[in-house]
């Protein structure tokens, strides 16, 4: 389980997060929406180590990883999909996914079968260069290499942003996948409503930098005012 | 309504996108986009991410050429055709999201760098503080509330009081219009009020453009909101019109 207490962060000395507290449990899809500069994609850095927090705890499968470095929290299982999918360019598809290796122990270095049949158009492609790839496509090679590491909690920025609908939908049923088959942690954040809707089991609303709504699926439909209300002007 | 938010007519608009179009890789960024600007209008864009408001912001200081479309300033002058020390020299400043003062310089010296004044070798070599100018330094330092902070380094200031600063800097450069990039972000809620505050008592002698997404503080600014989506306007009008209609709705659920 994923466990951050009354965390806060700044840049320089503008404050990005004002104190956010958040679970998020294996087998579990927790989803933070929020308008644009709200504070979800510091929290993501945050989570994941690429930014460091001022104050408040983080802790996953009860070890404080808020000191630890980004490759640290990697060995320990975090995987990030970030936003604008970060792939490397340069490097074929097979060079992408083979740049997950370095977190796991040699004889446990391979692409899981799971990641071609989420995404088989990885395979065709396995010989062409990152940057050729559609954007849909980056975002497939994005999450297959984040599956490479086997990593027990998933970190997603936005991984719908700018994708075709098809692939949106490959993209819900990975993450579905994921959960379900891997019985990983997932932490989703979304800006389309209704997909973040579709796969939460709990969600987090953050507003300027605090979480200012909070529950689990059962309660969204009822919520769904107070809900369009934060994520709308 | 009130008149503050009514908008422009054509002919009498200080700033006028006419049709503006730019693509970046085929993706079109800038799509046909139109919107006039009254001459002390002050006026909020708001918009989802990709909406291309850091865009326009650049079309319209030089930093960026259009593919398409004009932008004329006070009816006459296209500044597509103008670069971006030149678009500075009319009277259109710029503050990006970041506060960028000079840090180990105080307070009052930020200020008095950024006055309005001539700047070559000769005038800078035989430069002497003047009354005037020290009157136009308290003048601004008063405006943005931090004259009781005047000999303070900048390094020492809240976040929010950089972006007043910079804020202060802009207007001791006596533009005609500010474009002002997310002043709220990261700031406290009370710093976030004021500012609203600080921009409204600009707005009137001056023309000022707020890109912003924070709603508290757009409400604050009570002004009329032009909302962006995919390049083009997609809505204009008070914050409670535009946030009743569906389509802006529907844009921020990202549907």
């Amino acid at each position: 389980m994923l466990e951050i207490k009354d965390l806060t962060l700044h840049y320089g000395a503008a404050q990005a997060l004002k104190g956010i507290s958040l679970t998020a449990e294996e087998g579990q899809i927790t989803t933070v929406l929020g308008r644009n500069g709200v504070g979800k994609t510091s929290l993501m850095r945050a989570i994941v180590g690429r930014h460091p927090p001022s104050g408040g705890t983080i802790t996953w499968q009860g070890e404080s990883i808020a000191r630890l470095t980004p490759p640290e929290r990697a060995k320990r299982g975090i995987a990030y999909v970030p936003q604008g999918r970060e792939i490397f360019p340069l490097l074929t598809v097979r060079e992408n996914l083979e740049a997950a290796y370095a977190t796991l122990p040699r004889g446990a270095r391979k692409t899981p079968d799971a990641v071609f049949e989420l995404f088989p158009v990885l395979l065709q492609m396995m010989n062409r260069r990152g940057g050729d790839l559609s954007g849909g496509q980056q975002q497939q090679l994005a999450i297959g290499r984040a599956m490479v590491m086997q990593p027990r909690l998933l970190v997603l920025d936005e991984p719908t942003e700018g994708i075709q609908p098809s692939i949106i939908k490959d993209i819900g049923r990975a993450i579905e996948y994921l959960r379900d088959q891997f019985g990983m942690a997932v932490v989703l954040v979304e800006q389309y409503f209704d997909f973040a809707k579709a796969l939460a089991d709990r969600y987090v609303v953050l507003d300027r930098g605090e979480a200012v709504m909070a529950g689990v699926k059962a309660d969204i439909d009822a919520n769904e005012a107070e809900l369009r209300r934060w994520l709308t002007v | 309504m009130s008149t503050a938010l009514i908008g422009a007519p054509l002919n009498a608009a200080q700033l006028y996108l006419d049709g503006v179009c730019r693509s970046f890789d085929g993706f079109k960024a800038i799509n046909g986009l139109s919107l006039a600007v009254a001459k002390g209008e002050l006026r909020a864009v708001i918009g989802p991410n990709g909406a291309g408001k850091t865009t326009m912001m650049d079309i319209i200081t030089g930093k960026t050429r259009p593919d398409e479309g004009k932008v004329l300033w006070n009816g006459d002058t296209d500044l597509t055709k103008i670069d971006e020390a030149g678009v500075a020299r009319l009277g259109i400043g710029r503050k990006f999201q970041k506060p960028t003062v000079f840090e180990t310089h105080t307070v009052e010296d930020n200020i008095r760098l950024a006055l309005k004044a001539p700047r070559g070798v000769f005038p800078v070599l035989f430069d002497r503080r003047s009354a005037e100018e020290n009157r136009r330094v308290t003048e601004y330092l008063d405006r943005i509330r931090l004259t009781h902070l005047r000999a303070e380094t900048a390094a020492n200031l809240s976040h929010g009081q950089k972006q007043w600063l910079e804020i202060g800097m802009l207007l001791a450069q006596e533009p005609q219009l500010l474009l002002v990039d997310e002043p709220a972000a990261g700031m406290t809620d009370a710093e976030t009020m004021e500012t609203a505050e600080l921009l409204k008592s600009i707005a009137g002698e001056r023309t000022v453009i707020v890109v912003e997404h924070d709603m508290d503080f757009v409400r604050a600014l009570n002004c009329r909101v032009t909302v962006l989506h995919q390049g083009s306007v997609l809505a204009e009008g008070s914050l409670d019109h535009v946030s009743a209609r569906d389509d802006v709705i529907e844009v921020y659920l990202g549907r």
